[in-house]
């Protein structure tokens, strides 16, 4: 069980070389969450057929940073009657949370910033951190649409928790390790060795195709939920709260939920990558097979699903709350149950 | 001091001193707010302990489940309804027995820490536990397992059926 971490074999395991393995992800966050932005503004205006922004660069490409600056430079406010301590911390929480994730993402066969055993168990465990922000500026907020959009929200992600998890853990029984870095070493080779497409295997694993496609639909579902994105952002439905938990955040802190929205967005996106989609394998064999081609496969790949989950986001129109709990509670779950047991029984079969 | 020892302090310094906040703040919110740091620290010293399921188990049963249990709880009762839910004075009987047994407690256990033998285990980087936690959960501690697995299916359908409106 062997970790490679290019970093550590360059520098040694210093202190230089533990923060650059830390901050190394930070700075991908935020070039990431730059493209993302402008992806998201650029791809509803196509399927809106409109145009986007186009002013400020050639194309528009510079309005993510636009808009940073603009951010930036607005006034720092906080509300009156607000539970001021609460109210400033609650941003930090939620990109802390988000950003935690990140520490068992495998980028690459040589870049993973901590390869633990129990890589999958700890994006889960984490992911509640985030919850607890959520909670923590729309209670600090002292607004009624703020607390409305942090309780449907935190309700929203602990229903849709459950379906995602079965969907992860069916694939750990497949996989039989935790270890995200060990799930992508199984699923080197062409791309019907990927785990949406049963894992690797003889061709009995023909039985286990419908379940593996099936939790991968599920998984996405459940995702697109816990990162409050369209159609499940009742939490910030506009008609009815204004705009949910951030209601009465404006400049750098706005930006910050932002960012962790974004972050959110592609640590789910990585996650389906890694156990469903190949992680960083090349889907053709030893064709661009590597280390370095690995982060590009990985990052194209987790962008990808960024890309679909904007493409739902300017598509579908939004669930309303019983809807949502219908879905979560009465069909995905039994679903996930269904896959979860046909796959074990196949591992007992194997 | 090396990083370990450094770590060490600090999780124990943030889990006591979140802890202290919990109990002697006012505001329940802030109460449940400090709780996700204690729950955090006492997590990192796991950690320290190579107990990384254990650990992780802790960040999501507790942080995950039991906080967001109790912040959605209080939420539901303070602030949207106007009732700002507040911790009420205490007598100065109960401080008294309070305070007793709090001393009586850290006695004993200063006293057992004195008086009983430490036996170092070798500090070897544990691989994983998860598993020899998995085999010794489903062979030696299988009854448990079991009982406690029936105990949270009694606990759900008792929920349920408290939260189902009567006709």
């Amino acid at each position: 069980m062997e970790n490679v971490n290019f970093l550590y074999d360059l520098l040694g395991r210093n202190i230089i070389s533990v923060v650059l393995v830390i901050s190394l992800p930070l700075m991908f966050v935020l070039v990431y969450a730059l493209v993302a932005i402008l992806a998201e503004l650029k791809v509803s205006a196509w399927i809106q057929e409109r145009l986007g922004p186009m002013r400020t660069g050639p194309w528009g490409i510079m309005q993510p940073i636009a808009e940073v600056v603009k951010l930036i430079q607005k006034e720092d406010i906080t509300p009156d009657k607000s539970s001021k301590l609460l109210y400033n911390l609650a941003p930090f929480i939620i990109f802390t949370g988000a950003y935690a994730a990140f520490a068992v993402i495998p980028f690459s066969e040589y870049f993973v910033p901590a390869g633990i055993n129990l890589g999958l168990f700890y994006i889960f465990a984490v992911g509640s951190i985030s919850a607890i922000g959520i909670v923590m500026g729309g209670w600090a907020s002292n607004n009624k649409y703020s607390l409305m959009g942090a309780m449907r929200s935190v309700a929203q992600l602990i229903s849709y928790e459950v379906p995602a998890a079965m969907a992860v853990l069916s694939i750990v029984v497949l996989a039989s390790t935790m270890n995200m870095q060990e799930i992508n070493k199984l699923q080197t080779g062409w791309f019907w060795n990927w785990f949406i497409f049963g894992g690797p295997g003889t061709l009995a694993k023909i039985w286990v195709i419908p379940f593996t496609l099936g939790l991968g639909l599920i998984y996405f579902i459940s995702s697109l939920a816990e990162t409050n994105r369209v159609p499940f952002d009742i939490p910030e439905g506009e008609s009815e709260l204004v705009a949910g938990f951030h209601t009465e955040y404006g400049g750098m802190k706005f930006a910050m939920f932002f960012f962790a929205e974004y972050a959110n967005m592609f640590v789910v996106a990585a996650v389906l990558t890694t156990i469903f989609l190949g992680g960083w394998n090349s889907p053709f064999n030893t064709f661009m097979q590597g280390p370095f081609w690995g982060v590009f496969w990985f990052v194209s790949k987790a962008f990808s699903v960024v890309l679909v989950q904007i493409w739902i986001r300017w598509t579908l129109p939004r669930f309303r709350v019983d809807q949502l709990m219908y879905i979560g509670w009465k069909v995905l779950l039994p679903l996930s149950f269904i896959c979860f047991m046909a796959i074990s029984l196949f591992v007992m079969l194997k | 001091m090396d990083l370990i020892t450094i770590a060490f302090y600090f999780f124990s310094a943030l889990t006591i001193v979140f802890g202290a906040v919990v109990v002697f703040t006012k505001n329940i919110m802030h109460a449940a707010f400090s709780l996700l740091f204690a729950f955090f620290g006492i997590a990192g010293l796991y950690v320290l302990l190579s107990a990384d399921f254990l650990a992780i188990t802790q960040i999501m049963i507790y942080i995950g489940g039991i906080l967001v249990l109790i912040i959605f709880g209080v939420m539901l009762t303070t602030r949207i309804t106007g009732v700002d839910v507040k911790t009420g004075k205490i007598g100065k009987i109960q401080i008294g027995i309070a305070g007793l047994l709090t001393v009586l407690i850290a006695a004993t256990l200063i006293m057992i820490f004195s008086t009983s033998k430490w036996y170092l285990a070798d500090s070897k980087p544990l691989d994983s536990t998860v598993n020899e936690i998995g085999t010794a959960l489903l062979t030696n501690y299988l009854l448990a397992f079991e009982a406690a697995s029936m105990l949270l299916l009694i606990a759900i359908v008792g929920a349920a059926f408290i939260a189902r409106k009567k006709h």
